[in-house]
């Protein structure tokens, strides 16, 4: 059974159709690359699955919570899936460990003390015990996104969306973010992951999609997809990358 | 010029000015406290609230802010009695200046909330948060660090502005110091020493915004 369904999706900014009929079914446990072009559509989709964006047509469901645009739908929906942005998000005001309690003790009424335990753990999990009470300004890049994954494991979600989270990092840190989401998919998390880590896609994930122009044009294991790219247009954008 | 200065009522009238000072400062404490408040709801109202409440608060915040405040004060006054709402002097100075700041207080928080970058929505409510626990507990208090310098100034000029309360008879400082030139006719001396008060009063609220900003905000603001 599927964990996640994308049937049908399609969406328009304007007159200009972004995303124009995707079909995608997630396994649980699965970890899943979306790879293409910018302009592709796969961040869109990607926001798509936890509703920061609206679909026009077609249906999207993570393990049963439908994605609908009320606000209760959408938080049960959100309660689901997680999402770890390029740009981290992190609350500034917050410390790192009150980043990771916040919206246990707000959205589920976790108490205090019961939230500071998880967030600890979580922290722990990233590598991050150590930095509990300190400020996002006073984190690297790539120590903010270990945050900002802590702060989505918190809320225990089914899968996790990943948005390019290594994007805005140096070189130098991107492997650090890396490794905790290898050791999350080694740990069954399910995982959709837009990402330009090519070597990542094809060590880690089971399967590869590759969006062109709004659609999937290509699907399936990493070996195949990126040893035999059976279109020419996943053939040049896989020549561009290397 | 041979005037000579004399100060020495002082001895007989500072009851009067420390019940004016008492009362300056509780009409700016007040004032502060709602006006902020009202100014927060409002904020919110017109940057993220439906458009309805948007639209009436946008009559409010332009009502206030393009009519004078002495003209607000004798309205609230002397002028609402006639419908049947009667308040005693310091009651209408009170509100006259929650409603005042309020208003300024709007436009000045509601470009911090704008200023806010989209993200921080967005890990909100992929958080689970709804739309209003995100302003609250991700949004505001950001958005209030951008904008603190502007809005403590805004603060110590309604506090500035309470001297009109004294046209309605609120026995404030500036009341005070009326009442003192009319009966000492010592007009130099009375407003001299209100000037100095006013002048400690301004630069004391300043300081205790500026300690109030580095408690509730103690990192630099980002981006």
């Amino acid at each position: 059974m599927s964990l996640i369904e994308i049937t049908e999706v399609k969406k328009r900014f304007g007159d200009n159709e972004v995303l124009k009929g995707i079909n995608i079914d997630v396994a649980p446990g699965e970890v899943i690359a979306i790879i293409g072009k910018s302009g592709s559509g796969k961040s869109t989709l990607l926001r798509c699955i936890n509703g920061l964006e609206t679909i026009d047509e077609g249906s999207i469901s993570v393990a049963g919570a439908q994605l609908l645009p009320d606000e209760l739908h959408l938080k049960a929906l959100r309660l689901k899936v997680g999402m770890i942005f390029q740009g981290f998000n992190l609350f500034p005001h917050l410390t790192a460990g009150r980043n990771v309690m916040l919206s246990q003790t707000v959205v589920k009424k976790t108490p205090k003390a019961e939230a500071e335990v998880m967030a600890k753990k979580m922290l722990e999990r990233v590598g991050l015990a150590h930095k509990f009470d300190a400020y996002p300004d006073q984190l690297s890049g790539g120590q903010q996104q270990r945050v900002a994954i802590a702060r989505a494991l918190a809320m225990q979600p089914i899968a996790l969306l990943c948005d390019e989270i290594t994007s805005a990092l140096d070189p130098e840190l991107v492997n650090e973010v890396l490794s905790v989401v290898k050791e999350l998919a080694s740990e069954g998390m399910t995982l959709l992951m837009v990402t330009h880590e090519m070597r990542f896609a094809r060590d880690v994930c089971s399967r590869v999609v590759f969006m062109h122009q709004g659609r999937v044009h290509e699907i399936g294991p990493p070996e195949k997809v990126f040893a035999n790219p059976a279109t020419p247009e996943l053939k040049q954008f896989l020549g561009v990358i290397h | 010029m041979n005037y000579a200065f004399d100060f020495g009522w002082l001895f007989d009238y500072w009851p009067v000015l420390v019940k004016g000072i008492l009362i300056t400062v509780e009409l700016t404490l007040v004032g502060g406290i709602l006006g902020v408040s009202l100014g927060i709801a409002c904020a919110w109202a017109r940057a993220l609230g439906p458009r309805w409440l948007g639209a009436i608060v946008a009559t409010y915040v332009e009502l206030i802010r393009n009519t004078p405040f002495l003209i607000q004060l004798f309205f609230i006054f002397f002028g609402l009695p006639a419908l049947g709402v009667r308040m005693g002097e310091l009651e209408a100075a009170n509100l006259a200046m929650v409603i005042n700041l309020g208003a300024y207080g709007c436009e000045i928080i509601r470009a911090g909330i704008q200023a806010t970058p989209r993200g921080q929505f967005e890990a909100g409510a992929s958080l689970g948060m709804s739309r209003i626990q995100t302003f609250w507990y991700v949004v505001l208090v950001p958005a209030l660090q951008r904008i603190w310098p502007a809005l403590s100034s805004q603060i110590v000029i309604v506090m500035l502005g309470s001297a009109a309360v004294s046209q309605i008879a609120a026995e404030d400082l500036t009341f005070a110091a009326n009442f003192i030139q009319s009966r000492s006719f010592r007009a130099f001396e009375s407003y001299f020493v209100a000037t100095l008060i006013y002048l400690a009063l301004a630069i004391g609220l300043r300081q205790l915004l500026r300690g109030l900003g580095w408690t509730i905000f103690p990192r630099r603001a980002a981006r």
